[in-house]
């Protein structure tokens, strides 16, 4: 019979598998992963964090930007999603980075409602991952309370 | 990467004492790349912006390698590079940047760069990076 700990791994390995395979991290976030050794335990939910408040800051400059109907300044909202796109990129956000692929096609079109359509699901796509990824980080929690070792998980 | 792979990679890097400047406005790109360096045992300082990068050099300071960003507000990688050149600072200048398109990168090398690399960055290519500049002490 499986100990406590033996089903957490098996839990953390499974939702780990799971989140590359359903597009939401790519081989970046194994990158991350790589660097987070005794030094820096928390590398990556502290580099993770970082992302998630750039997410917060430039979706909130490019919704104000969209919403001066007749006057929006696309060449912000343009800068702000190159921006984004590079933080995505540099954590392996993949979904969140495809997204701002579209979002920045959009804006160089000056494709209004794509540009709203794009933000809002940017929006939805970043909670989600911080959602995923506070559940991943929960179970390493309860794997090391637990007292046993955190996985490797080769994708 | 262990340190033991790191180590066999670059001899004699622990030695060197390495020195190497982050030029980035993105906090997470920041971390990440100071993280590198920290990994591969490089002293390490980081500025948000091509002015800052181009001040701490007035200001006396100097760097074997310089990790600049390409998109940066006040002055870019672009700017900068050229403003480095211009002041006669050889430190090596490396651009790491998301733009890839030919035109760009042909004018960011042209500026002055020694390599590029596109963000983001992992272990393998900051080591290329070394590797391509020479550092490592030849024995």
């Amino acid at each position: 019979m499986d100990t406590l700990i033996a089903q957490l791994q098996r839990q953390f390995r499974d939702y780990t598998i799971s989140l590359y395979h359903q597009g939401f991290l790519d081989d970046q976030f194994t990158e991350l992963k790589k660097l987070q050794d005794e030094c820096s335990p928390d590398f990556v939910a502290e580099v993770v964090t970082l992302f998630f408040e750039d997410c917060e800051k430039l979706i909130s400059n490019m919704a104000r930007a969209l919403d001066q109907t007749g006057n929006v300044d696309f060449k912000l909202v343009g800068s702000s999603v190159h921006q984004l796109k590079g933080s995505s990129s540099s954590v392996g956000a993949k979904r969140v980075k495809g997204l701002c692929i579209t979002l920045k096609e959009c804006c160089d079109t000056q494709n209004y409602e794509g540009c709203v359509r794009c933000l809002q699901q940017v929006d939805i796509e970043y909670k989600t991952l911080k959602a995923k990824l506070q559940d991943l980080f929960n179970l390493e929690q309860q794997i090391v309370q637990a007292g046993g070792r955190i996985p490797q998980v080769d994708i | 990467m262990s340190r033991d792979q790191i180590a066999e990679e670059l001899p004699n890097l622990a030695e060197s004492k390495l020195t190497a400047l982050v030029v980035d406005d993105s906090f997470v790109n920041q971390t990440i790349h100071q993280k590198l360096l920290n990994r591969l045992g490089i002293e390490n300082d980081v500025v948000t912006n091509g002015k800052e990068a181009v001040d701490v050099y007035c200001s006396g300071r100097n760097y074997d390698l310089i990790l600049m960003d390409m998109d940066m507000p006040i002055m870019n990688g672009i700017q900068a590079t050229k403003r480095l050149r211009e002041m006669g600072i050889e430190s090596k200048i490396a651009g790491v940047t998301t733009r890839a398109n030919e035109g760009e990168k042909q004018e960011f090398m042209e500026a002055g760069l020694n390599d590029f690399q596109e963000k983001p960055l992992t272990i393998s290519k900051l080591l290329s990076i070394l590797h391509k500049l020479n550092f490592y002490v030849q024995t």
